[in-house]
């Protein structure tokens, strides 16, 4: 894995990089460029002698709606630097994005120089979308093999299996059970189990040279976010809305609890989004925060350019992916968790006194 | 926050969901839903087989209790066998014993009595031959001593002499 890592640096020197501040810039996009999603599936890209950018990768396709369904393939935009032509449509890729422009692709900017050209609705199968579904390809196949086995094998795990076996009777029992009860847990134990295996899996993807970074992104967590956020209020039980609106339940006089509840309820009602919000916010940062120092530290090589400094920063890089590989696992540990925790607050039945105090 | 903003991508959103759904549901149907079925058929199945191998313990027990209570109370009854052998043998000695003895008590006694019987008869009937001898004897001894006349004073002389009168 490392050596992989190592030669994603080498193509941040790819071109004259000869001052320190030309690398420096460049490392910058690089790193901001491979934080984004993007159109083609290209792990690296070089400069040949004449100056000619050579993208190592294959285009994927790009679908588009305006007026119209529109799909071809992403090689058309030459990575940014033409503009496609599409049934007498010109779109260009700018900054990863997809804008509708004029022949020339002619990009107008704002004061805040931002694009202010038209964005078609950009359904293409990006980087992001690819690796998503390899990774349900490959969940799929790996637990549909673990199910069969158990026919095959008079009830007991074979091959992988054996390895992923525990760590589902872990969510079940650790997270599912202890959060949710074992009146409640079975019908959100296949959401759970699929949080955990797509998020983990997605995490450690991130990792590899393949270098995407799909759960550090901004959609992928909002949409998981919101999926619990609607399992979590759509399974809601009377308690948990009684819980919502009338915190302090019986305890009090009705007249005693109004000025309370100008402000209590408000703040339930607002907890409701935080708490799948802190699910997002915090999947993301944290991915996203793992990729930036990881990919830092690695441009620190081509930065230094000397044995003492390489060797460091590389040790760093090193550990920083051996932390990253434990982060990965702790986040979808984590969202795993919270989303439990949520559902246990949502089927609980009676006994809604303790829960005032909602971790965060 | 503007930057999150900027950076979303709608698109990717809605694959995002939809294929997370899909993915959601493959796995529901074909894997978590025989997974965990067969995890806890199996789980199952272990408890069950530790609740009859517990309940295959206690009746070994029970049975192995059972025969120690039949072996003790076939060796009681054994002993009582014997014990009763013992004194039904002891016994009809002892009756055989007071038997014999009081059977050889009765021979003894008879044997005396025809002994004693038998003595009288033999001391009588020599008394009686002893009286005819005397007699004889006497009678004999009178003849031979009354021949003479003198013999026959002295006779009346010595008999008058012990007839001493008072």
């Amino acid at each position: 894995m490392l050596i992989s890592f190592v030669s994603f640096g080498k193509e941040e020197v790819k071109e004259k990089g000869n001052s320190k501040e030309e690398i420096r810039k460049e490392i910058k996009e690089y790193i901001g460029h491979h934080l984004q999603d993007s159109h083609d599936f290209s792990i690296g890209s070089y400069t040949t002698d004449t100056g000619e950018h050579k993208y190592i990768g294959f285009p994927l396709p790009v679908i588009l709606w305006d007026n119209g369904l529109k799909v071809f393939s992403s090689s058309k935009f030459h990575h940014g630097e033409t503009v496609a032509n599409i049934d007498g449509n010109y779109y260009k890729l700018y900054h990863s994005k997809i804008y509708k422009t004029d022949a020339e692709g002619t990009i107008h900017y704002d004061e805040a120089h931002h694009a202010t050209n038209v964005k078609p609705l950009d359904l293409s199968i990006t980087k992001s979308v690819f690796m998503i579904i390899i990774t349900g390809i490959l969940m799929f196949f790996l637990f549909r093999g673990l199910a069969r086995s158990y026919g095959k094998n008079n009830g007991i795990a074979k091959g992988a299996g054996r390895f992923f076996e525990p760590i589902v009777l872990y969510i079940r029992d650790d997270i599912a059970i202890s959060n949710i009860g074992e009146k409640h847990y079975k019908k959100y134990m296949p959401y759970l189990l699929t949080i955990f295996f797509f998020i983990w899996f997605l995490n450690i993807f991130g990792l590899t040279p393949l270098g995407v970074n799909v759960t550090g992104n901004i959609a992928v967590t909002l949409a998981l976010a919101i999926l619990t956020f609607l399992i979590t209020n759509f399974s809601g039980k009377k308690d948990y809305w009684l819980h919502l609106f009338d915190p302090l339940g019986s305890s009090m006089p009705w007249y005693a609890k109004i000025p309370l509840y100008i402000i209590l309820v408000p703040i339930e009602l607002l907890g409701l989004i935080i708490k799948p919000f802190s699910l997002l916010i915090r999947l993301y940062a944290n991915m996203q925060a793992g990729h930036i120092v990881l990919m830092s530290l690695i441009g620190l090589i081509f930065i230094f350019k000397n044995w003492l400094g390489g060797g460091l920063s590389f040790f760093l890089a090193f550990a920083i992916s051996l932390i990253e590989v434990l982060v990965a696992l702790l986040q979808a540990y984590i969202f795993t968790m919270l989303s439990a925790l949520y559902f246990g607050f949502a089927s609980e039945e009676h006994d809604h006194e303790h829960e005032h105090e909602i971790a965060h | 926050m503007e930057k999150l903003v900027e950076e979303f991508s709608l698109g990717l959103f809605i694959w995002q969901t939809v294929l997370f759904l899909a993915l959601l549901f493959l796995l529901r149907k074909y894997a978590w839903k025989p997974i965990l079925n067969a995890v806890n058929e199996r789980e199952e199945g272990i408890k069950n087989a530790l609740k009859s191998a517990e309940e295959a313990r206690k009746e070994m027990q029970n049975l192995q209790a059972d025969n120690e209570r039949i072996l003790n109370e076939a060796r009681a009854e054994r002993d009582g066998m014997l014990k009763e052998a013992r004194q039904l043998k002891n016994s009809m000695i002892e009756d055989a014993k007071t038997e014999a003895k009081a059977e050889a008590d009765k021979i003894v006694a008879q044997a005396q009595a025809t002994i004693d019987s038998e003595k009288k008869a033999a001391i009588a009937e020599l008394k009686n031959q002893v009286a005819e001898l005397s007699v004889e004897i006497a009678e004999k001894m009178v003849r031979k001593e009354l021949a003479n006349k003198d013999k026959q004073l002295e006779l009346v002389d010595s008999m008058l002499g012990d007839v001493t009168l008072n």
